[in-house]
């Protein structure tokens, strides 16, 4: 029974909750990173090591921190974090370094792991936060690689450098470029409302009408939402 | 000198635009973007907040950081003086200029977790590092030429949105998909501007 649960905080992250594609968190990265599928890798792995880092040492402190500053405590641990990974990637992969450039600093606002934080670490203990990190690293990597491979295989006829349709379709520039990015992952996430319409979960239904583009999903949607309304008033 | 702020100006409202050729700030971008108010007054405050982190944490990242060794902690140094900016800035508003709290401190908490706000702070620093003539007050135009492009992608946007909100769309395709192909439709307009800036200002020397 418990390992049954275990499991399920792991898969929930891949296909249910998918962090890019269900929760639309994390835009940023997505679309900057994806322009080939290595590149998706790399964005995903190092996520994924902080997500897990970040997950674990936030339920492991969740006693200690106060609520009242807890934002800028989580924002400090995962700021550690990213720059292990940083160093890391520099060290010894100076080529992924380079494709992911300023993205890789970067990860620190990912709204993914700071939502984790919000969202999951703070309440449970060490080892589901650092599955529920583990399943949405993977999560987050698998809608990247997907995305990261159409535009490759569109924008320059290759995956994972390897060249494919070279000779019978000439490569869409336009797939690598901003606007290939932002094409995409419209499209793919249309594909994925398509899908999720013929799961008959009614719960879920209602759930996403409400659901208002990123901000309604990210770790801060609710105070952006209030804000959004007093803005408007 | 004038020439090269004007050129680094404009290069950072049109060919190099935060959010639709660096994909900087999406998540405002799209999820405030709704009408062209709420836009305007959200990116009013990110360009403030931008020129104002850079010309800090620039500052600290020279004479601090840099001198001692200590550069690889800009991340973690960067982002908590973005946070403690953002607080700052919000109480002396409150405290001072009420009428600008009013209309711009409520989307000040947002700022914080906005990747642009970080990303100019470290693009700066990185082009200086390569490009010795690209100063402090290269980088403080950098940062509010960023602020201002991204304002322009801000409201144009919220004008297309305004229009989409009445107009038939697929059952699937509706919320954010027609809004991310709307925003690649844009993002191609931009790239009509490659070589503009170039073109323009280089012409002249």
């Amino acid at each position: 029974m418990k390992s049954k649960g275990l499991l399920s905080v792991l898969t929930s992250g891949i296909i249910k909750e998918n962090p890019v594609l269900k929760l639309l968190l994390g835009t940023c990265a997505t679309l900057a990173v994806t322009t080939s599928a290595s590149n998706a890798i790399g964005m995903g792995a190092a996520t994924t090591f902080v997500l897990i880092g970040s997950n674990a040492t936030i339920a492991a402190l969740r006693n200690f921190i106060p609520d009242k500053v807890r934002i800028p405590a989580f924002i400090t641990i995962i700021a550690g974090f990213v720059t292990i990974v940083q160093m890391v990637v520099k060290a010894y992969t100076p080529s992924l370094d380079q494709s992911l450039g300023i993205f890789l600093p970067l990860i620190v606002v990912n709204c993914i792991i700071l939502g984790r934080a919000e969202m999951f670490a703070r309440k449970n203990k060490v080892l589901p936060s650092v599955l529920d990190g583990l399943g949405m690293g993977i999560g987050f990597t698998v809608a990247l690689l997907l995305m990261g491979a159409i535009r490759e295989l569109f924008g320059a006829g290759t995956l994972f450098s390897i060249p494919i349709t070279q000779g019978f379709v000439e490569p869409m520039l336009i797939f690598i470029l901003p606007p290939g990015g932002f094409f995409v992952f419209g499209l793919l996430i249309a594909l994925a409302n398509k899908i999720g319409q013929k799961d008959k979960d009614k719960d879920n239904q209602p759930k996403n009408k409400n659901k208002d583009l990123a901000c309604a999903s990210c770790p801060l949607g609710e105070a952006c939402q209030k804000t959004c309304n007093k803005g408007e008033r | 000198m004038i020439q090269s702020l004007v050129a680094i100006f404009l290069a950072s409202i049109l060919t190099e635009n935060y959010v639709l050729s660096k994909f900087l700030g999406v998540c405002p971008f799209l999820g405030v973007s709704k009408n062209v108010n709420t836009a305007t007054g959200m990116s009013v405050a990110v360009t403030f907040v931008m020129v104002l982190a850079t010309a800090v944490t620039w500052s600290i990242h020279m004479y601090i950081l840099e001198p001692n060794g200590f550069a690889y902690l800009q991340t973690i140094v960067f982002i908590l003086i973005i946070a403690a900016l953002v607080q700052l800035v919000e109480i002396v508003l409150k405290k001072y200029i009420p009428s600008l709290y009013s209309s711009l401190g409520i989307y000040l908490p947002l700022i914080t977790t906005n990747c642009a706000v970080l990303g100019v702070t470290m693009l700066v620093i990185e082009r200086g590092a390569a490009d010795a003539s690209f100063g402090y007050l290269q980088s403080l135009v950098n940062a509010f030429g960023s602020g201002v492009g991204f304002l322009v992608a801000m409201v144009l946007f919220a004008g297309i949105r305004e229009k989409m909100e009445h107009s038939d769309i697929p059952e699937t395709m509706k919320g954010l998909p027609i809004t991310l192909v709307a925003a690649a439709i844009v993002a191609v307009s931009f790239l009509g501007f490659q070589g503009i800036v170039d073109g323009m200002l280089g012409g002249v020397k």
